[in-house]
């Protein structure tokens, strides 16, 4: 029997300058590195492949498949690019685990970048994170000095070159190719696909993107195998996976568990949601995945079971609320982040978004009529897949989902002639037993 | 652009000094090519000048061989590019939903007030430009605010106002789980890939990322490892 909890990514971060080379190795770091040396890279596809490693930036598809896709006989250079622009809304994993243990994404930079044979490889890293940042540079500076990074790595002949690079504020770069146009020096925003990356990517060359959860959690599958990381979670979303619970809970926080672990077992474990009140609506994955309600406690949370339910696993951000929130002013703020953050390329999600915001803003203060409920669930199916990339469809997850749960919400926006709820209950600093 | 003018001759023109047009070379020089050297130098040029200038855009353009417009499409495409000067301190308040709902809202609203400018404006004193920024990855933190990229956790308008009043008043501020606050031009120089010497300062996680580490610790739960756990064993 799988424990509740299952620490592997997060098991060194109470560890003594735990971002150190000297901690980091002290604990068995870049052993995963010899091990993967004296296989083929085809052989530590296969073995991704068997674990059943699906990504971990919130579309889950299966990690060593999308190594696999990268031609071989193509004689132009491969890349290896890990996606930590981490920015959709309640997804806050990656930055903890690269300001804590940096190494531990170095290590599976080099063998993922050894398995797709990359011999460059980037961490496009979101630019607001000044800190996690510095921590980065210098762990990419103590593995050259190791001989972890560089030439012939411990004596395998394989060289390798890592880039930190910066961002500079762009939630779309997010997205696999607006964060390859951002490499490349230019406005982030997406293309066309096909190509897919592992075909043209990086400057027109094979192209792995992966997330950084996934990439940090192939040392652990290189050391303890295949069958290890597949006898933890469910079926078909095998392994374990960061849950990172915010909002309205007693003990917010990271919580690493086998997939398929449910939130009724997180909020237990997060000491409950905080005195005296009760959950209302949540997300699963970020804002871009449709809301969730008390009566969805007991889904599984993995790829399927989430999907099941109407919703999408996502990056396992989730966000609580309670019954002193507003969902009208919740949905609201969303949606005036997805039109702030749309990349203009496309024009149902350029224009969309801002119809979005104008009937939604006139809701929340009251204004408008039942009709204009309508109206906006005919605009989300105008957003709705008529565009590149998933960010105009993310923007229309909390307002149809909240319209499916909390329509009388919205109307009592129009019966009382404005939003009924006092924001400052729902503050973390409001006086215990507050109500809205 | 001119592409065929010399260095000497677009030095005077771009009014940057030669370590920063040294620099941006070799920023651009990291990469396989070099027009990805963009974003990184126009975190440079902020920290050089305070803010994207033309002559900035003008170095990039010639560095990379491409057209100040190319320059000046990606330069205002990203949000962290500022066209404005801006204060040594960059105090950012999360509003995005979950930490507006926390009191992210209340923060940001006290502070306006208590430095008398709006969102994207600087005091007069040009010590604190003050915005309000999208979600910053520590919901589990929220209501966050960030200090030139650093983690300013659980905030209260209250510890909020204490913090722009202990940077206006030159005392010594440091991040909640970080270091010691350096200036919005030093934290552009660290985003341009010219590391300080700081990233040993401050814990490697804060309370809230070692919530479900605790817990683990306390019931002895762990994920096992091939030593102790029968590969496949079932689920």
């Amino acid at each position: 029997m799988t424990d509740t909890l299952t620490p592997v990514l997060t098991d060194n971060w109470d560890a003594d300058r735990a971002w150190t080379l000297a901690s980091y190795e002290e604990r068995g770091g870049y052993a995963a590195l010899d091990k993967a040396f004296a296989m083929t890279p085809d052989d530590v596809i296969s073995t991704v492949k068997d674990s059943g490693l699906r990504g971990r930036g919130g579309a889950g598809f299966p990690t060593g498949m999308k190594w696999g896709f990268i031609p071989q006989d193509n004689p132009r250079p491969k890349y290896l690019v890990v996606n930590a622009d981490e920015s959709e809304p309640g997804t806050c994993k990656d930055i903890p685990l690269m300001m804590a243990s940096p190494h531990t994404l170095v290590e599976g930079v080099i063998v993922s970048s050894y398995a797709i044979r990359a011999n460059t490889a980037f961490i496009y890293v979101r630019g607001e994170v000044l800190h996690v940042i510095r921590r980065l540079q210098r762990a990419v500076q103590e593995a050259y000095l190791a001989g972890h990074l560089g030439k012939n790595i411990h004596g395998s002949g394989y060289d390798l070159d890592l880039i930190v690079h910066a961002g500079a504020g762009a939630y779309i770069c997010g997205e696999e190719t607006a964060l390859l146009e951002g490499l490349e020096g230019r406005r982030g925003q997406p293309r066309l696909r096909p190509p897919f990356p592992a075909v043209a990517g990086l400057y027109a060359s094979p192209t792995v993107i992966n997330n950084v959860e996934s990439i940090a959690s192939v040392p652990s599958i290189i050391t303890n195998g295949a069958g290890w990381f597949a006898g933890m979670g469910t079926e078909k979303s095998n392994g374990f996976g960061i849950f990172s619970l915010s909002g309205h809970v007693t003990r917010p926080g990271q919580y690493e568990a086998p997939l398929g672990i449910t939130l009724r077992e997180l909020i237990d474990l997060a000491g409950g949601m905080r005195e005296g009140h009760e959950l209302k609506f949540w997300t699963p994955g970020g804002s871009s995945t449709p809301l969730l309600t008390p009566e969805h406690l007991d889904v599984p949370l993995d790829f399927e079971s989430v999907g099941a339910a109407g919703s999408m696993l996502g990056t396992r951000a989730l966000q609580l609320f309670d019954e002193t929130t507003c969902v009208v002013r919740a949905v609201l703020r969303w949606t005036e982040f997805y039109k702030h953050e749309s990349c203009g390329k496309c024009t149902p999600c350029r224009e969309g978004t801002w119809w979005l915001t104008q009937t939604l803003a006139r809701l929340e203060k009251g204004q408008g009529d039942e009709a204009d409920l309508d109206l906006l669930l005919d605009q989300c199916d105008n957003i709705l897949g008529r565009s590149f990339c998933a960010l105009g469809d993310g923007a229309t997850s909390p307002i149809s989902s909240s319209i499916q749960h909390f329509r009388d919400e919205y109307l009592a926006h129009l019966t009382h002639g404005g939003c009924p709820f006092d924001p400052a209950a729902s503050t973390a600093f409001a006086p215990v037993g507050a109500s809205a | 652009m001119t592409s065929d003018i010399n260095g000497a001759e677009s030095l005077e023109r771009a009014g940057l000094d030669e370590t920063t047009w040294a620099e941006l070379r070799e920023i651009a020089d990291r990469y396989p090519e070099k027009r990805s050297g963009l974003l990184p130098m126009l975190h440079l040029v902020q920290s050089v000048e305070g803010r994207v200038t033309p002559e900035g855009i003008e170095a990039c353009a010639e560095i990379l061989g491409i057209s100040a417009a190319e320059v000046n499409g990606v330069a205002t495409f990203y949000t962290m590019y500022k066209r404005k000067p801006v204060g040594d301190y960059h105090v950012g308040v999360c509003t995005n939903t979950l930490c507006a709902v926390m009191g992210g809202d209340l923060i940001f609203e006290r502070l306006k007030d208590h430095l008398d400018v709006g969102n994207d404006e600087t005091t007069e004193d040009g010590k604190i430009t003050l915005e309000h920024v999208e979600c910053n990855a520590a919901c589990d933190y929220a209501p966050v605010m960030m200090v030139n990229w650093e983690f300013m956790d659980n905030q209260t308008p209250e510890s909020a106002v204490q913090v722009v009043d202990d940077l206006r008043a030159g005392r010594e501020v440091h991040s909640t789980r970080g270091p010691r606050l350096c200036t919005w031009r030093e934290a552009e120089r660290v985003l341009a890939g010219f590391p300080d010497d700081r990233a040993d300062e401050g814990p490697a996680a804060g309370p809230a990322s070692l919530a479900g580490l605790s817990i683990a610790r306390e019931r002895g739960w762990t994920a096992g490892a091939a030593s102790d756990r029968a590969e496949g064993e079932s689920k």
